[in-house]
């Protein structure tokens, strides 16, 4: 993917507090080598529809520490895997936000208040704003540090391991 | 201005850099375990398949262990055989629990530690910088022998007093997760100090150091003394030991005190961990399951705490008892004490060491309306298999006191 990309779609919007536990319960453990089948079941215990509902393109909306707890790179993948075009926030867990950069996941930290479920969103990667059609409003997100951008920019982690033969973010 | 234990550990290589700063640092062990591993391992291949340090290169069946179904048991042999393959260690079924893995055989203090499992800052106890990650970031730092950070700044935890009769480090640990919030300490390391920590065992500090990630903290760590180096000559291991401490001025960004004395015994009430309540507020809640076990407290000292309450007594009816060892070492060690017998006696009944009940994998998933009291880490919706079912977590005292009484008990009244 590219950070410079735009992206449409729906908002799907959750709360605080969305665990790993939500987006890739520990009793479907024995889907983490098969994520298709597990995509299915993205946040399945937050909303047991989302997966039947959701159109690819569109945009899970969290609140406060979206993506607490396990460092299960599956539920990033498996959002991504899902159709979702970008994961937003007020604040994410440290591992989550991590791992969603590695797999080339957008996840962009901003004022998820303003937004409600079923509104129409714009994302400008590359300008770094939030538009809200339905609201009409306009809302800035937090830059990625430098260091995520090069790995995103280069398509996730292992590419950009490929790319330079190292872990090339100290010249940023 | 002198170093934090963090940028100490983090700038071993990285000379003059401080918190704040990027900066790409060796690792000294790397971990994944067999619900993160075959993904790790999918990268490892597609780079080439081979890993950088095989001897600190540790793959770890534990969280479904021993297998509960052939998806599971198929990602198993993936692991044995990129193991054979690659030279990493492996830690089958029979060894235990990632964690307590890492700090009996593996990490020494001074030690840049990365797992994939959140629960990796476990080691921190012991003086590593020790912290969680995904899969992919642990393919790169098995492939690489490296892997980026930015240094945290961090909270200092002085701890002062004397734990009273009945409490411990668990309690201490939730109050402090109570205190902070579940993401209060995002990207930051917690630094443990004061009188308390020098005069607290090995184990209390790892039960500590474990659940720091459930503050959102990137690692938890505790300075490296006497009390470690005679933790790691029990292990026959004295020779890994080194003294580490941070610089008396350190510059932190935030510092919190604690008082034990004054500390009751703690629950996290579901869904969150930092939804906290004394034990004795919780009081009355009806249980159907109680857990003893998991990185967090299924160590010998934990189970001792268990047996003794629950010796010569028999659990609540109502109330299903499981314990788990954190490892096989615990378990031969809890066999050799009685201790196994104690607690079948009593009316529960013994996994083998692993995570699977803790994560909701196998053995003792909740049904439909149940509550659960577990010494685990986690009590999000669904953690424990079931998202219709409640997870409470406490202390090994207060899940043995609530064993016997059915219900959610401060364990000084039993």
């Amino acid at each position: 993917m590219s950070a410079m990309e735009k992206l449409n779609g729906k908002v799907w919007k959750f709360g605080d507090d969305i665990s790993t536990d939500h987006i890739a319960p520990g009793r479907l453990f024995h889907l983490r080598t098969n994520l298709p089948e597990m995509a299915k079941h993205v946040l399945e215990d937050a909303d047991p529809e989302f997966a039947s509902k959701m159109s690819v393109g569109d945009f899970v909306v969290g609140a406060r520490n979206f993506g607490l707890g396990s460092s299960r790179e599956h539920a990033p993948r498996i959002i991504k895997l899902a159709g979702v075009s970008a994961v937003l926030a007020k604040s994410f867990a440290r591992i989550f936000f991590r791992n969603a950069i590695n797999v080339g996941l957008p996840v962009l930290e901003c004022d998820t208040d303003q937004i409600d479920q079923g509104d129409e969103l714009e994302v400008d990667l590359g300008a770094g704003v939030v538009k809200d059609v339905t609201k009409g409003i306009e809302l800035t997100f937090t830059p990625l540090p430098p260091a995520m951008v090069k790995i995103l920019t280069d398509g996730g982690l292992v590419d950009h391991y490929k790319k330079h033969g190292r872990i090339a973010v100290d010249d940023v | 201005m002198g170093l934090t234990l963090s940028e100490k550990i983090l700038t071993k290589k990285n000379k003059g850099a401080r918190a704040g700063e990027i900066v790409i640092v060796e690792v000294d062990v790397a971990a994944a375990q067999d619900g993160t591993g075959p993904l790790s391992i999918e990268q490892i291949e597609e780079l080439g398949g081979k890993v950088a340090n095989p001897a600190k290169t540790i793959f770890f069946i534990d969280h479904a262990a021993p297998s509960p179904r052939s998806e599971l048991s198929n990602a198993h042999q993936t692991i044995r055989a990129f193991a054979a393959a690659s030279g990493a260690q492996l830690s089958d079924i029979n060894e235990g629990i990632i964690h307590q893995r890492l700090v009996e055989s593996f990490v020494s203090p001074g030690d840049v530690v990365v797992g994939a499992d959140s629960h990796t800052c476990m080691s921190g106890g012991l003086g590593a910088f020790a912290t969680g990650m995904g899969s992919t970031d642990i393919a790169i730092a098995m492939v690489s022998g490296k892997t980026w950070m930015k240094i945290p700044e961090t909270f200092r935890i002085v701890v002062g007093g004397e734990f009273q009769q009945g409490v411990g480090a668990k309690d201490l640990i939730l109050y402090l997760i109570g205190k902070i919030g579940a993401d209060g300490a995002t990207y930051k390391a917690l630094e443990f100090g004061g009188e308390a920590v020098l005069n607290m065992d090995l184990p209390d500090r790892l039960t500590i150091a474990n659940m720091t990630v459930e503050a959102g903290a990137k690692a938890g760590l505790f300075p490296s003394d006497e009390k470690t180096r005679r933790f790691l000559a029990s292990l026959g291991r004295e020779a890994d030991w080194q003294e580490l401490r941070a610089d008396p001025d350190a510059e932190y960004e935030r510092v919190y005190e604690i008082d034990l004395s004054a500390l009751e015994p703690m629950v996290a009430a579901p869904p969150t961990v930092d939804n906290t309540k004394t034990a004795a507020e919780a009081a009355g809640v009806e249980l159907d399951q109680v857990f003893i076990g998991s990185c967090t407290n299924g160590r010998i000292e934990e189970l001792r705490v268990a047996a003794k309450i629950l010796r010569g007594r028999e659990k609540h009816a109502g109330v299903r008892l499981i314990v788990t060892p954190a490892s096989r070492q615990v378990y031969i060690q809890a066999a050799k004490e009685g201790l196994l017998e104690d607690l079948v006696e009593a009316g529960a009944i013994i996994t083998g060491p692993g995570c699977g009940v803790c994560v909701g994998v196998h053995g003792g998933i909740l049904g439909d309306g149940e509550v659960c009291l577990g010494t685990s880490n986690r009590n999000f919706q669904g953690r424990m298999g079931n998202p219709k079912a409640e997870v409470y977590l406490g202390s090994p005292a207060t899940a043995a006191a609530s064993a016997l009484a059915g219900k959610i008990v401060d364990p000084r009244e039993i």
